[in-house]
């Protein structure tokens, strides 16, 4: 299998669904000319042309409001925000458009749209540009939000996103473009969505952990491994609709659970898997769920205060250690 | 954002050494200071024109409208005004819930603009008083009512409500209920037809009110800017709920915003049917070769925003003279005057629509309620998403 960049491993998507339907367009700020903000869309305007590779103004309630039109009369527009930060200037049409209209109209419409783009934190940007927006987002009904931890996930998800008639939100990460993984090769490669992955299997501990958080989980489960304890990871790639059984079945098994996701902790997806875990499995629990998650305040610039920010191997361990009674 | 900042700081750093070395080896011959790249002009000024439909501008005749075809506008006026009357009685009998906003005085525009488009190929996005556009592209009276009531039958299946009646195959792409969200969603499906090589127009309505939204302004300069074929239609009826034109627009003269966009703006009356024909024909053909405008179309509710409004801030005598003026009394006289038609033809073409309308009450009435489990259903294509129970 060959080695791919996160971010070519979107591009690879991208390129394979667009050469598939001509209805699949990519619009965006600076993905054309500038080759992307990220070179996620490096080469693609020579490849498609200005007509499938559209740079837009700064102007993403425009952009945005244009794609769930185009999607309406027919087409399957790519959406890219430079990042989700810059989303919430759109939310309008992200939240209140693109899952309504099909309801609304009764069933008359559908949006088969794509809005992808980095989420989260990405370094010493301060508040306003390292927002995650899963736990926000995946509160309102007909939307899908995917968020893959690893290339081969990206690309596999994010094809079946584009072939999907509903409105799906891809949530990369910036500092996630550059590394590398082995994507499958296979021909027309894809992935369903709502399907959880069992990273590592465990007996002692369930990790919940999703995007950069994913990687997180992994280096706690090595070092807890040094330790004796055996930890499973799931990696749940999809946050709606959540793979929920798969979580489930892995706390029926070793009847404790940490969520890691730096999302801020307030009505977060680690909450929400809190809930859904008391809800079917309370008699197997062994211990109250913990949540690893970003403080309750505003990112920091501060390099000492980012790295306090963010959830961290170390916290992961200490979560796996508080729900075992051990230490 | 702040990696590219610092990248492109770093290219004019260097950029500016090598300005600074080239010139201390004499290697650029320093231009006078009197000639700049970024040239500002001593002065600047321009003229803009603007299009104008005035009211008694047209005959039908000069639109190439037969007679049938002038008759008909009459009937889709009247079974407007007919169908919102009842609308009115049913709100206050309580068959109907919600916001209810009313058309009755804006029956031009939308019969106006529909005689002048290909119905059932170009397409029409509206705002969230969207019952006459709807009945005017020719949507059941019976499933519009049936929406209004809350039934199964309704056009959106008693999903939407007033604000949201929607008609795929007519090409009606919905009444939006946030003001101005609909103008971006408008560019979009005109963005369509363009990609796919189609002849088609959108047309985008939204009002006085929806044009201060960031949303007009970012969806006007995206349409002039990719020359999509859209015309951006304000209907002013003078007041966004409450607040008249003067007191929300810094200039109350709408569409010569037109010339920020480098695109043509027009103005109608929308108290002349003809006027509004003509002016959406101009448009729509400036549309269909690549070139979006803007046309704003004046008009006047006789009603308040919503049932619930009485309407208070109007002037004393104003909704009178209004009224004096109404299209559809203008339209009914030229008919006669012209000899299309008599009263009498005119009268029982009145009845026919109000009897339309009584069955249209009657199939709304006797259509059921949705059934409970609807309320999971048209949410997403997938057939079996897991909702959380």
């Amino acid at each position: 299998m060959p080695e791919l960049q996160f971010r070519e491993a979107i591009r690879a998507a991208m390129v394979e669904e667009m050469e598939r339907d001509e209805d699949i367009f990519l619009m965006g700020e600076e993905v054309a000319e500038y080759n992307g903000a990220y070179k996620v869309s490096q080469g693609m305007l020579d490849q498609f042309g200005s007509e499938r590779v559209i740079d837009t103004p700064i102007s993403e309630l425009g952009f945005a409001g244009l794609g769930i039109g185009a999607a309406m009369n027919g087409l399957r527009p790519i959406i890219e925000f430079m990042t989700w930060n810059f989303s919430f200037v759109a939310f309008d049409q992200v939240v209140n458009n693109a899952p309504n209209i099909r309801y609304m109209s009764g069933g008359q419409f559908k949006i088969p749209i794509v809005f992808r783009g980095p989420n989260g934190a990405a370094g010493q940007l301060a508040a306003t540009h390292n927002n995650s927006v899963e736990s926000l987002y995946s509160n309102f009904p007909g939307l899908k939000v995917v968020c893959p931890s690893n290339p081969d996930d990206a690309k596999g998800l994010l094809k079946t996103s584009i072939r999907d008639d509903d409105p799906v939100l891809f949530l990369e990460s910036e500092l996630m473009y550059g590394m590398k993984g082995e994507v499958s090769d296979a021909d027309d490669y894809t992935l369903p969505i709502g399907t959880a992955r069992i990273a590592r299997e465990g007996d002692d501990v369930t990790i919940v952990a999703h995007s950069k958080s994913y990687w997180r989980a992994m280096e706690a489960a090595e070092e807890l491994a040094k330790e004796g304890y055996d930890a499973e990871v799931i990696d749940p790639r999809t946050i709606k609709p959540l793979d929920i059984e798969t979580i489930v079945q892995s706390v029926q098994k070793t009847n404790r659970c940490v969520v890691v996701d730096e999302s801020n902790p307030f009505a977060s997806f680690a909450s929400e898997i809190a809930f859904q875990i008391q809800d079917q499995a309370f008699d197997w629990l062994d211990a109250p769920l913990v949540r690893v998650t970003a403080p309750d305040t505003p990112a920091p610039y501060a390099g000492n205060l980012m790295d306090e920010y963010m959830p961290s191997a170390k916290e992961v361990i200490q979560a796996a250690k508080r729900v075992m009674y051990v230490d | 954002m702040a990696n590219e900042t610092k990248e492109k700081q770093k290219k004019d750093a260097s950029k500016d050494e090598a300005a600074a070395k080239a010139a201390s080896n004499g290697a650029v011959d320093h231009a006078p200071w009197t000639t700049q790249s970024i040239d500002i002009p001593d002065t600047s000024s321009e003229t803009y024109e603007f299009q104008t439909y005035p009211v008694g501008a047209f005959t039908h005749d000069d639109l190439d409208l037969s007679d049938d075809e002038v008759v008909e506008m009459y009937r889709s006026m009247m079974l407007q005004r007919r169908f919102e009357e009842r609308c009115r009685q049913m709100y206050q009998r309580q068959k109907i819930s919600g916001f209810l906003h009313l058309y009755i005085g804006q029956e031009a525009v939308s019969t106006g603009s529909v005689s002048a488009i290909r119905l059932g190929e170009d397409t029409v996005i509206t705002a969230y008083r969207d019952h006459g556009i709807g009945l005017a592209m020719g949507m059941d009276p019976g499933e519009c009512m049936a929406e209004l009531f809350g039934k199964a039958d309704g056009c959106s299946r008693g999903k939407g409500g007033s604000m949201h009646f929607f008609d795929a195959e007519k090409r009606m792409f919905g009444g939006h209920g946030i003001v101005g969200a609909q103008i971006p969603v408008g560019v979009g499906i005109a963005f369509a037809h363009k990609y796919k090589g189609e002849e088609n127009v959108c047309l985008t309505y939204f009002g006085d009110g929806a044009i201060n939204q960031g949303a007009f302004h970012e969806a006007a300069n995206l349409a002039q800017l990719y020359e999509l074929p859209v015309v951006l239609v304000c209907e002013n009826n003078q007041y966004g709920m409450g607040t008249s034109v003067e007191r929300a627009s810094a200039e109350p003269d709408l569409y010569k915003r037109a010339s920020s966009y480098r695109m043509p703006g027009a103005i109608a009356s929308g108290m002349d049917v003809f006027s509004v024909h003509k002016a959406i024909k101009d448009a729509t053909e400036m549309a269909r070769t690549g070139q979006p405008s803007l046309l704003e179309v004046r008009t006047y509710r006789y009603q308040g925003h919503s049932i619930s409004d009485p309407a208070k801030y109007r002037a004393e005598g104003e909704l009178d003279d209004r009224q004096s003026e109404d299209a559809i009394v203008r339209l009914q006289r030229y008919i006669v005057e012209q000899g299309i038609a008599s009263d009498e033809d005119l009268e029982a073409i009145d009845e026919e629509v109000k009897q339309d309308v009584l069955d249209a009450i009657d199939f709304a009435e006797n259509s059921p309620e949705p059934a409970p489990e609807t309320i999971y259903e048209d949410i997403y294509v997938q057939d079996d998403y897991p909702f959380i129970a």
